[in-house]
């Protein structure tokens, strides 16, 4: 069997450092939650009466507390790494981009460190890298007559990709087909799943068409809504309806279950209803960072951070 | 909600009047085992490496720094989901008479049959809180099973004031997420109804 070997790619000067600024940023986002994150959790663990609640939020807290003062990952299973970008035609370095974010979590998962992730299937063995056979995962979607680039990151943990599922549905089973499917997750898998929850979905044609929205979903702002006004409404109904489930702080029971309830829809065919379900934990480690063409960078999630 | 100090060994008169909702906190060894050193011990027939005779384990996988020295630093450590487990812990509870099942949500009546018949406990550790816990972990005394790679290896650990753990399975097998998945379920039916109410979009 010839083992999975990762062996770094000579990079020019600007790569070089861009793969330096994305290592930083990796870091930060391992050990510090995003803003939207942090504040609704706060706001969250006001609603909670019971002594057992309060000791889950206070652990909560108190462990993000000492993540940024011992600058440490804050959860230990720091996720396959995911990248969601976004680059324009014209950014100049569209060619090692992709070759610059395996090397980024390469190298940060040696520095900071994060956990070995990545298994290679059949084989059935960890690389020790963190880097496998299509890990890091990385999703493009190309800008037109524009010079920038975006990245979300995303440390994509087990146990809240666990709930992850996606169906057709038939269009007489209508909007109220997804009702059940996203509520059904919820008490099953949810519960285990580190509540409260960000709950993505997708609406589309199919699996693979729904999937990918309900991924976007997550990483979306906690405190957005969909512009079109039923899919708003959709967002609202379910959110309270997952918070009245009362699935509480690690399913221990309580007022809250979710963070929010985010949904991304496209149009579909006639004779289908696709949907698909992601959720992220309590702990969602997602970033956002954008660059000029100069990797002058902005973090749109992280007020008052320099990496 | 009562609070117990524990150390092991663990004897059964430490917890034979523990009851699922207490809180506990742990000091002695606590070893890491999830899926692959399930699959071995149950699968494979192997023995664990490690004395956990009434002991505890966590269904974990951590991230360890090795030292220059070689030592290992525990860095974050917190549970996994637990449900994973189920279909090999009661055979495992069996051959290694471990007292303490510490993880990440429900288990089920496989593990509380377990907990029954050997007097053990399944506790769930707040999860997500990993340099929390980390913290509560003195020392990383060996590594077994080194071929598994960081989250599946066996690490054994001393831990001082290890939790807050909540008893989520005690010693009568009484489960405290099967009384929450009914609440949850019941709940459900009436929420489902009421939204799909206002969601007819196709007419």
């Amino acid at each position: 069997m010839e083992k999975f070997k990762y062996v770094e790619p000579q990079f020019s000067e600007q790569a070089t450092e861009l793969r330096d600024l994305m290592v930083k940023y990796i870091q930060m986002v391992s050990r510090r939650l995003p803003d939207d994150v942090a504040g609704k959790l706060q706001e969250l663990s006001k609603f909670e009466v019971d002594p057992l609640q309060h000791l889950v939020y206070e652990t909560m807290m108190e462990n993000q507390q000492l993540a940024a003062d011992l600058n440490r990952p804050s959860c230990q299973d720091t996720g396959t790494m995911q990248f969601f970008i976004k680059v324009g035609t014209k950014f100049p370095l569209l060619d090692e981009l992709s070759d610059v974010l395996v090397s980024a979590t390469y190298r940060a998962t040696k520095t900071i460190p994060l956990r070995h992730n990545a298994v290679q299937t059949f084989d059935e063995y960890n690389t020790n890298q963190n880097v496998g056979t299509g890990i890091p995962a990385i999703f493009t979607e190309l800008v037109p007559h524009s010079d920038k680039l975006q990245v979300y990151v995303y440390l994509a943990g087990g146990g809240c990709t666990l709930p992850g599922a996606a169906k057709v549905l038939m269009p007489g089973e209508g909007y109220e087909g997804v009702v059940r499917f996203v509520m059904d997750r919820m008490t099953t898998y949810g519960v285990n799943a580190c509540p409260p929850l960000l709950v993505g979905i997708g609406i589309a044609t199919s699996v693979e068409t729904a999937a990918i929205q309900s991924k976007y979903a997550l990483l979306r702002r906690i405190d957005s809504y969909n512009k079109n006004p039923r899919a708003a409404k959709m967002e609202h109904l379910l959110e309270d309806g997952i918070n009245d489930l009362g699935l509480g702080p690690q399913g221990f029971g309580g007022k809250k279950s979710v963070l929010g309830v985010n949904i991304i829809n496209t149009a579909r065919h006639p004779s289908t209803i696709g949907v698909a379900i992601s959720t992220g934990c309590w702990s969602h480690r997602r970033g956002l960072i954008k660059f000029d063409n100069q990797l002058k960078y902005e973090l749109p999630l992280n007020k008052g951070v320099e990496l | 909600m009562r609070e117990f100090h524990l150390t092991t060994p663990i004897k059964d008169k430490d917890i034979k009047n523990i009851r699922i909702g207490d809180i506990v906190y742990l000091s002695g060894t606590m070893v890491t085992a999830r899926d692959e050193a399930h699959r071995r011990v149950v699968e494979e027939k192997l023995e664990l490496p490690v004395d956990i005779k009434n002991k505890a384990i966590l269904h974990a996988g951590p991230i360890v720094k090795t030292l220059d020295n070689g030592e290992h630093q525990m860095i974050a450590v917190g549970p996994t989901t637990s449900i994973r487990m189920e279909m090999f812990e009661e055979e495992f509870v069996h051959k290694t008479g471990v007292k303490l099942i510490i993880g990440k949500g429900s288990m089920g009546i496989k593990t509380a049959r377990a907990c029954k018949e050997y007097g053990a406990l399944q506790l769930v550790y707040p999860a997500g809180n990993a340099v929390y816990a980390a913290k509560h972990v003195e020392k990383i005394t060996d590594e077994k099973w080194p071929d598994l790679g960081m989250p599946e290896a066996l690490w054994v650990c001393k831990v001082k004031d290890f939790g807050p753990l909540v008893v989520t399975i005690d010693t009568t097998g009484a489960n405290f997420f099967d009384a929450k998945k009914r609440e949850f379920n019941k709940r459900k039916e009436v929420i489902i109804k009421r939204i799909n109410e206002q969601v007819r979009f196709i007419k």
